[in-house]
């Protein structure tokens, strides 16, 4: 059987490796799929949790982690749209100016 | 069943699926061409074979033999891993789709399909909404204006479609209360009196086998909704880049689709293998596999049908016609066959 | 076996969470992005959840990385440029990295003897659509209406901006532009 322990192990280097690619990365985009990264990392965690303490809760608590991660990345994306429209690029260190 | 048996029963149903699957594959296309030849007062293939029954071989040696060409600016580990996407998703989810009831073979007892989940109708819906992927990275990767077009439109057409799809499906989910695709053909055995089969069309969810059907035409790309890759709108759309054996994979794996839709429909809402069973048991056995294939050769008949009678659909239309129409049709669908069975427990 | 499942398929999300920050195109960052998920629906199957496994697969790996996709070919993202880097960043960052990497280690093998047993909890549809309709019925209800809203909000931040003209030929219209 496996231990505890190695599914949160496993939840925080998938974490970890989403707030990596949020500070390191420079492409809009990319930057957003670490922080869904960091948001499937927490679901494994919600999910091994559940499991261990015989509780149902963790499981419905992970669809509504995915339903707020669906409509964040909509909007999301549609504001990383809006941002390519007026400034022409989707490089973070050129987006540096309130007026364009 | 000790693992090894287990494991080896299931290699040689996997094996025997995966050959009995696309040489369906390539006799449909025959058929289409027969059939579409026929509706439009020609012949269709006649010379090769006996009514050209050896045109699918003799078109397999064609794709095999034709040069493959990769373009010099396509961006390559995409280019050639689309169409490998497309046919993998497409001939995955035939692994849960059960073909007739258990055999009993030297004192086994298999069931006539690969895998029996308890959410196979959920896993077959996920593989097929993975499937396009194989479509939007096969036209963003040719490098060229009208395959992203098409890729574009098809990929939004399908996501659209989907929901479609999946809520028609979940009235027949309210009256069989389980997602095992096995369990749902069996709720769906015996008769109503007058010798109505118990069949789910028969028992109201006949507007939803009419969204499923419509939905699944457009999840699969064919007339009326086929826009996207139609060789008259977008020069072929996302396939046009593709030679010789990847564009005969994105072939195989639309025929693979066509197949699978197929088969789900008979599953759901025609009652699967059930039928009239007589006779030794051999018979017993062979009968339901009948029942079924025959059942699926109707739904692949009407989907060539179709093909050759009806015109296109505008872009424009064939979206509208999804979200404003085929959705709320299927909400009113779920909503009402919920109240029924509300009632009636 | 239920080890070796679990740490070969956590070695292919470990391997796709690093191709994802390794990786200067986008496209290949969703793709490995989607394999995570993948093999992220295996461990939710490994630890009996499998109605979440499904939704993972059809929303989270079929629709929301579609939507990803969809907006790279759309803005042509390219290859990314290298930020300058920052001498602090690798003074603070290094050291810190390996003691996350310590704590990690040390709480592998020194776990608690509880271990998760594949089916001892069963996550089968029916019970969680009760509890859903009965008991989160409230969260339910809002995400739906959060769904509502970031729906319009899409629409309306998408949408093309309208164009005014200027100039002389603003005196030129007929008006019946708006």
């Amino acid at each position: 059987m496996v231990p505890l322990s190695y599914y949160l192990v496993l939840s925080a280097i998938l974490f970890a490796c989403g707030v990596l690619g949020f500070l390191l990365k420079r492409n809009i985009i990319t930057i957003f799929m670490s922080i869904e990264l960091m948001l499937n990392g927490v679901n494994l965690s919600f999910v091994a949790f559940a499991s261990q303490w015989h509780a149902l809760s963790g499981q419905i608590f992970v669809f509504f982690v995915m339903v707020v991660a669906a409509a964040e990345a909509a909007v999301g994306l549609a504001i990383i749209i809006s941002v390519y429209r007026t400034r022409d690029t989707l490089n973070v260190d050129r987006v540096d100016l309130l007026k364009l | 069943m000790s693992f090894w048996i287990y494991t080896l029963v299931a290699v040689i149903k996997i094996a025997l699926m995966l050959f009995v699957l696309l040489t369906a594959v390539a006799y449909i296309v025959w058929l289409e061409r027969k059939v579409v030849g026929r509706i439009q007062n020609r012949w269709g293939p006649t010379r090769v074979g006996p009514f050209g029954l050896l045109q699918p071989a003799a078109d397999g040696i064609k794709f095999i033999l034709k040069e493959d060409l990769t373009p010099p600016h396509v961006y390559k580990p995409i280019f050639i891993a689309a169409p490998i996407i497309a046919v993998v998703f497409a001939l995955t989810s035939i692994a849960l789709i059960p073909f007739g009831n258990s055999v009993h073979i030297l004192g086994y007892d298999i069931p006539l399909q690969i895998t029996d989940v308890n959410t196979g109708l959920l896993i077959v819906l996920g593989i097929t909404s993975m499937g396009v992927y194989g479509i939007a990275l096969a036209g963003w990767s040719s490098n060229n204006k009208y395959s992203m077009l098409g890729s574009l439109r098809a990929s939004a057409q399908m996501i659209s479609y989907e929901i479609s799809l999946g809520l028609s499906l979940i009235g027949v989910l309210v009256l069989a209360g389980t997602f095992s695709l096995r369990d749902i053909v069996q709720s769906q055995g015996g008769h109503f009196p007058g010798y109505i089969p118990h069949w789910n069309i028969f028992r109201g969810q006949i507007v939803a086998f009419f969204i499923y059907l419509t939905s699944a035409y457009a999840e699969t790309n064919r007339i009326p909704f086929d826009l996207p890759e139609a060789e008259t709108e977008l020069v072929a759309g996302y396939h046009t880049e593709y030679s010789a054996m990847k564009f005969a994979m994105f072939f195989m794996a639309e025929y693979a689709n066509m197949v699978t839709v197929a088969c789900l429909a008979t599953l759901l809402f025609l009652g699967g293998w059930n039928g009239p069973i007589f006779g030794p048991p051999l018979l017993q056995v062979l009968l339901p596999v009948l029942w079924f294939f025959l059942k699926v050769f109707v739904f692949i008949f009407i989907y060539i049908w179709v093909r050759g009678t009806m015109p296109r659909f505008r872009y424009d239309q064939l979206m509208a016609f999804g979200w404003k129409f085929l959705l709320p049709l299927a909400l009113a669908n779920l909503i009402i066959t919920a109240f029924v069975v509300a009632v009636r427990a | 076996m239920h080890l070796a499942l679990f740490l070969v398929f956590g070695i292919v999300c470990v391997a796709g969470a690093v191709n994802l920050l390794i990786q200067s195109h986008p496209i290949q960052s969703a793709l490995s992005l989607i394999v995570v998920m993948a093999s992220l629906a295996v461990e939710y199957l490994l630890l009996g959840a499998e109605f979440v496994a499904a939704v993972q697969v059809i929303v989270y790996a079929g629709a929301i990385m579609v939507l990803f996709v969809f907006v790279i070919m759309l803005l042509n993202a390219g290859e990314e440029e290298r930020s300058q880097g920052s001498h602090i960043a690798l003074l603070l960052g290094l050291p810190s990295l390996l003691l996350v990497g310590v704590l990690l280690a040390w709480s592998v093998t020194h776990h608690a003897t509880d271990s998760v047993r594949v089916g001892s909890l069963y996550g089968d549809p029916r019970t969680i659509g009760k509890l859903l309709f009965t008991q989160y019925l409230l969260p339910f209800e809002i995400t739906s209406l959060l769904i509502l809203i970031a729906i319009m909000g899409a629409v309306v931040l998408a949408s093309k901006p309208e164009v005014t003209p200027v100039g002389p030929a603003s005196g030129l219209t007929t008006g019946k532009e708006k």
